[in-house]
């Protein structure tokens, strides 16, 4: 796959259609990939990486990418699609700017968990027949390759691009998944257990504001969270108070803008399961205004910018599920 | 449920009132020497639209123990669709916040018109006696905020 990229980019670059590619390289270990941009074929030989680690979603950098001179070419797996799709709809990014590739997404697989192992030092990854075998400083390990991907690829909602100009693989699917499955486990607990679990996740927030700033939802140029007479500004959490109002007002900014495209929990480095906020804004969003998913079209009202005027009342919260 | 069984607990209550209806609800219930308990400080927003999630959460913040949005009936906003916004926002957000475990109760929106003295008087008994059902709210303080 990562040749088949290199020899698209360097085509695309090579006949002027694109000026710049937006890819990935690596960073400091195997397992961190970070997006980069690349201008020459010789940047593309030597430095472009397409692998199991490549996670990470590209459609928040081209909100700037895309504003400068020329085109820039991205190749966007399915559920970077949704964002950009967002993205164009809330005129964030230069549609006419860029050149999308469409790749096959994941399974992409978490670092964390094949830390989880025991096993450290990893300098490659192999999946051979969904067994990964892990090439690693003190000799070769193996473990289930299910076992090591990412939470947001377990769960995932689709495997189709919503947006391209071109694809490399087939057009995949919409899935049937089940990633509303934790978000009702915790509605199916006592108010006292919610309250209690969510407190151990958030307590673990150390506000390193990863979440917001990985968010391709989260594009405004100035955010509530960075003006220092709000009182709310960046810092780290001094009161539980805060812990819970950040993370409430970060997803509640998103809410019906969110795609869902895992990003938050993926780069949180206190591993809160911040998605599942977000989910419960998706899923009571399907549940009381009818189904919606951002970023499948660009054209449709996002739930929050409409109403009907039969629409249910606040109250509709104090009738449901248990207390 | 937690019940609260302090009976000189009083409650702190932010009511956000809309300047078109549920303000002028306010006066009248006043004018019509209606009795409504004084733990209900009202706030006077021009829609209740206004009503950003954050002022919620601050006056949780600062102390109040029960937050109540009142505004004009669906269809009749000064602003004509304000309310419709504040309804969907407010409700997600009322979602959210029982979904953190916060009491739901703790929280409510109640369309109150100019011309309903009594329903506003009525409510705010009511409401202010969930709340002190509730007792004090301790899963949304800020220690800080803490009166000594």
């Amino acid at each position: 796959m990562q040749e088949a990229m290199i020899n698209k980019a360097k085509q695309l670059l090579a006949d002027g259609t694109v000026d710049r590619v937006i890819g990935w390289k690596r960073g400091e270990f195997a397992y961190d990939i970070t997006p980069a941009v690349f201008e020459t074929a010789e940047e593309l030989e030597k430095e472009f990486v397409f692998d199991d680690f490549t996670a990470a979603n590209v459609s928040k950098y081209l909100v700037k990418e895309s504003k400068k001179e020329g085109r820039i070419l991205a190749f966007l797996k399915p559920c970077d699609t949704y964002s950009f799709n967002q993205l164009t709809k809330e005129h964030r990014v230069v549609r006419e700017n860029v050149y999308i590739v469409g790749i096959p997404g994941g399974p992409k697989l978490d670092a964390e968990k094949i830390k989880a192992k025991g096993i450290t030092g990893i300098l490659g990854v192999k999946n051979e027949n969904y067994t990964l075998k892990i090439d690693t400083v003190y000799g070769e390990e193996t473990m289930p390759f299910y076992e090591a991907i990412l939470d947001k690829c377990a769960t995932c909602k689709s495997k189709k691009h919503v947006v391209y100009d071109e694809l490399i693989g087939d057009e995949g699917e919409v899935l049937d998944s089940n990633r509303f499955d934790m978000v009702e486990k915790l509605e199916n607990m006592t108010a006292q257990e919610r309250y209690d679990f969510w407190r151990g996740e958030l307590s673990k927030c150390i506000r390193c504001n990863a979440c917001r700033n990985v968010c391709p939802a989260c594009t405004c140029e100035k955010c509530v969270f960075d003006n220092p007479n709000s009182g709310v500004e960046n810092k780290a959490p001094a009161d539980s108070f805060e812990e819970n109002m950040f993370h409430i007002i970060r997803a509640f900014h998103v809410a019906g803008r969110c795609t869902d495209c895992g990003e938050c929990s993926r780069v949180c480095p206190q591993h809160i399961p911040l998605h599942l906020l977000n989910r419960k804004f998706i899923k009571d969003i399907n549940s009381l205004y009818g189904e919606y998913q951002a970023g499948e079209d660009t054209t449709s009202r996002a739930p929050l910018n409409d109403y009907k005027q039969d629409d249910c009342e606040a109250s509709v919260v104090h009738e449901r599920g248990v207390e | 449920m937690q019940v609260n069984d302090n009976k000189d607990f009083q409650p702190l209550i932010v009511a956000f009132c809309c300047n078109w209806c549920s303000y002028a609800g306010a006066d009248l219930s006043g004018t019509n020497r209606l009795n409504y308990p004084t733990n209900v400080k009202i706030i006077r927003v021009p829609c209740s639209c206004r009503v950003n999630p954050m002022f919620i959460l601050r006056a949780f913040q600062r102390g109040a123990d029960g937050v109540i949005l009142c505004g004009c009936h669906p269809g009749d906003c000064h602003y004509t669709s304000g309310n419709y916004f504040t309804r969907r926002r407010m409700t997600l957000l009322f979602s959210m916040l029982d979904f953190l475990g916060i009491e739901r109760d703790r929280t409510r929106v109640e369309w109150v018109s100019a011309a309903e003295g009594a329903k506003f008087a009525a409510t705010m008994n009511e409401f202010t006696e969930a709340v002190k059902k509730l007792g004090p709210n301790r899963r949304l303080e800020d220690l800080r905020c803490r009166k000594q």
